[in-house]
């Protein structure tokens, strides 16, 4: 009995495992290519070991192109992503706070239509938020892409709510006989409580950020402006590429970022998908 | 210690004001930046604009050209239709099966979940869609397994009939975040729910179908919707991996309507094929939440 137990677990995690070895086998193709000497990355592709490992991909690859370094693209990212990130998390927090804390008139169809905004995708807003830009003057800069994370994300917003909705009521009249105003509760009791949505939703926002690629690709046309996305897929480029080794490096330390806070903060990943079922 | 004022009506004044204070980032933005675009959007789909003049009303050329003048448009629908029609599905089955299979495993759970999912994590990133091209270029590691283990190796993205499969499969290895989804959505399904089946007699094929697949439907009808509207806005994958060819076989919609607005700056065309692709997802979503009252059941429903 106990030895069919085993035999059968021993059967589980061989499939299991060598489906999930499966499923990275890519991620890691590119990592072992980004080792291997240009003029054999399509050799023998699909072997995973570099016949000579060849780090200096990566010093090819951080030069760059139209002597931009990688530095100033990833420096590009940082600041985008970071002020953006800031952004949306203090707006939207304050948003959540409003709608499920306060009560005020005409609470319930303004959620209606954050909710609709949620579902709302960006192509439908893309093109008149475009000319409006244009308009204002504000083509290659960062303004299209930072501004509008400052009047607070839905999804995070609803994100947040559906936390402090946690947060027992009495708290909040607790402090009120003490004196607080809403303002103190907020500051003073709600922030400190919500603190892991709010981690959760930066997460997400440093993901979508440093992954963007439309609003760039719209928005930017200097090279200097570039962020990671925009300078990779330009490097790439099918018909000037000669260089694969140096390209794969730069693929690899571009999804680097992503892989860290990954690993650091699985579990805020994971408890925000499960809970609210969104994509990442 | 001062006592809650009595007053209501001073106190629910108060509210509006601190209230309206709170969400107004939100007021500002919606207005701004989504509710004045889209009516902008509407009347810019009636002209011509061209980014440089001045906007000036066709009427319903624009709708009128894409419907009986543009093969391409029709090209782009069929595209994306086949492409969210089969992607979404095979992306949905796929993280069904593999949080059943997790479900059942007790130990490493944790790792199989990370290494599982690690795929959704950087799907959104150029990287992926770069290497994606490399794996399936002619001499990638996909025509390298095949010709190592003696299968004949093909030209997937140079030919028209197997390029779009390279951008499904894309899709669908991606189905980690539907797959923890899933997962949640299992763990809560009460244990004494499959004890008492058991004692009725029920195996296991039969209690996936009793038991599993109804208590599941809210969430699978959550992420079919979710899935649907991302399935059919996809530009990336068809952007970065073929860029729209071989002869236009994976031109997403969204593909043609940046072709359109940013490579041809004709605004007004692709206004209007934005409020077309807006129709569509309306009409689908109300399909889904209509005929959900038939197949999905709410635990509130059962009592």
């Amino acid at each position: 009995m106990k030895k069919k137990r085993i035999t059968k677990k021993t059967i589980q995690h061989v499939l299991m495992g060598s489906f999930a070895l499966m499923m990275i086998y890519p991620l890691v193709w590119m990592v072992s290519s980004s080792l291997k000497k240009s003029e054999n990355v399509f050799v023998n592709s699909h072997s995973l070991i570099p016949s000579e490992w060849h780090f200096a991909n990566y010093i090819d690859g951080w030069n760059g192109f139209a002597g931009i370094t990688f530095g100033t693209f990833f420096w590009n990212s940082t600041i985008i992503t970071v002020i953006a990130t800031v952004g949306s998390i203090i707006s939207s927090t304050f948003i959540a706070y409003g709608f499920a804390r306060i009560k005020f008139a005409g609470k319930k169809i303004w959620f209606v239509a954050m909710m609709l905004t949620m579902m709302l995708p960006f192509e439908m807003v893309m093109i008149p938020q475009y000319i409006m830009f244009n308009k204002f003057g504000w083509i290659d800069t960062y303004l299209p892409l930072i501004l509008p994370t400052f009047f607070g994300i839905p999804f995070f917003i609803f994100l947040i709510m559906q936390f402090i909705r946690t947060i027992p009521m009495e708290l909040d009249e607790a402090a009120k006989i003490d004196g607080c105003n809403t303002f103190d509760i907020f500051f003073r009791i709600i922030v400190p409580l919500i603190v892991p949505a709010m981690m959760t939703s930066a997460i997400f926002s440093f993901y979508w950020r440093w992954d963007d690629f439309m609003g760039p690709l719209i928005y930017l046309s200097t090279p200097e402006k570039y962020p990671v996305s925009l300078a990779l897929k330009l490097f790439s480029d099918p018909n000037s590429v000669t260089n694969w080794g140096a390209m794969f490096a730069m693929s690899t330390l571009s999804i680097l970022p992503i892989f860290i806070i990954f690993f650091v903060f699985q579990r805020y990943i994971v408890d925000g998908i499960s809970s609210t079922g969104m994509k990442a | 210690m001062k006592p809650v004022p009595p007053n209501k009506k001073l106190n629910t004044g108060n509210q509006n004001v601190t209230g309206y204070a709170f969400i107004s980032p939100f007021l500002i933005g919606l207005f701004s930046l989504t509710l004045f675009p889209i009516l902008y959007s509407l009347y810019l789909s009636f002209t011509d604009f061209d980014l440089m003049g001045t906007p000036n009303w066709i009427g319903l050329d624009n709708y009128q050209r894409m419907f009986t003048e543009d093969p391409t448009f029709w090209k782009s629908m069929k595209v994306t239709f086949f492409y969210a029609g089969v992607a979404v599905p095979i992306r949905l089955v796929f993280a069904l099966l593999v949080a059943l299979a997790l479900n059942k495993v007790v130990e490493m759970v944790g790792l199989y979940r990370t290494l599982l999912y690690l795929p959704s994590v950087v799907g959104g990133s150029i990287a992926v869609s770069i290497m994606w091209r490399q794996l399936f270029g002619n001499d990638g590691a996909f025509n390298s397994i095949l010709a190592s283990i003696g299968l004949p190796t093909h030209s997937w993205l140079g030919d028209p009939d197997t390029a779009i499969w390279t951008l499904i499969v894309l899709y669908g290895w991606q189905f980690g975040s539907s797959m923890l989804i899933f997962l949640a959505g299992l763990r809560n399904i009460p244990k004494t729910f499959y004890e008492a089946s058991s004692v009725d007699g029920a195996g296991p094929i039969r209690q996936f179908f009793i038991i599993t697949i109804p208590l599941l439907t809210p969430v699978i009808l959550f992420n079919t919707i979710m899935q649907v509207i991302q399935g059919f806005m996809a530009f990336t994958p068809s952007f970065v991996v073929t860029n729209g060819g071989p002869v236009n076989s994976t031109l997403l919609y969204v593909l043609y309507m940046y072709q359109r607005a940013f490579e041809y700056f004709d605004m007004g065309y692709a206004s209007a094929m934005a409020w077309v692709m807006l129709v569509i997802i309306a009409i689908f979503t109300a399909l889904i939440f209509k005929s959900s009252e038939h197949w999905v059941h709410y635990e509130s429903d059962a009592k």
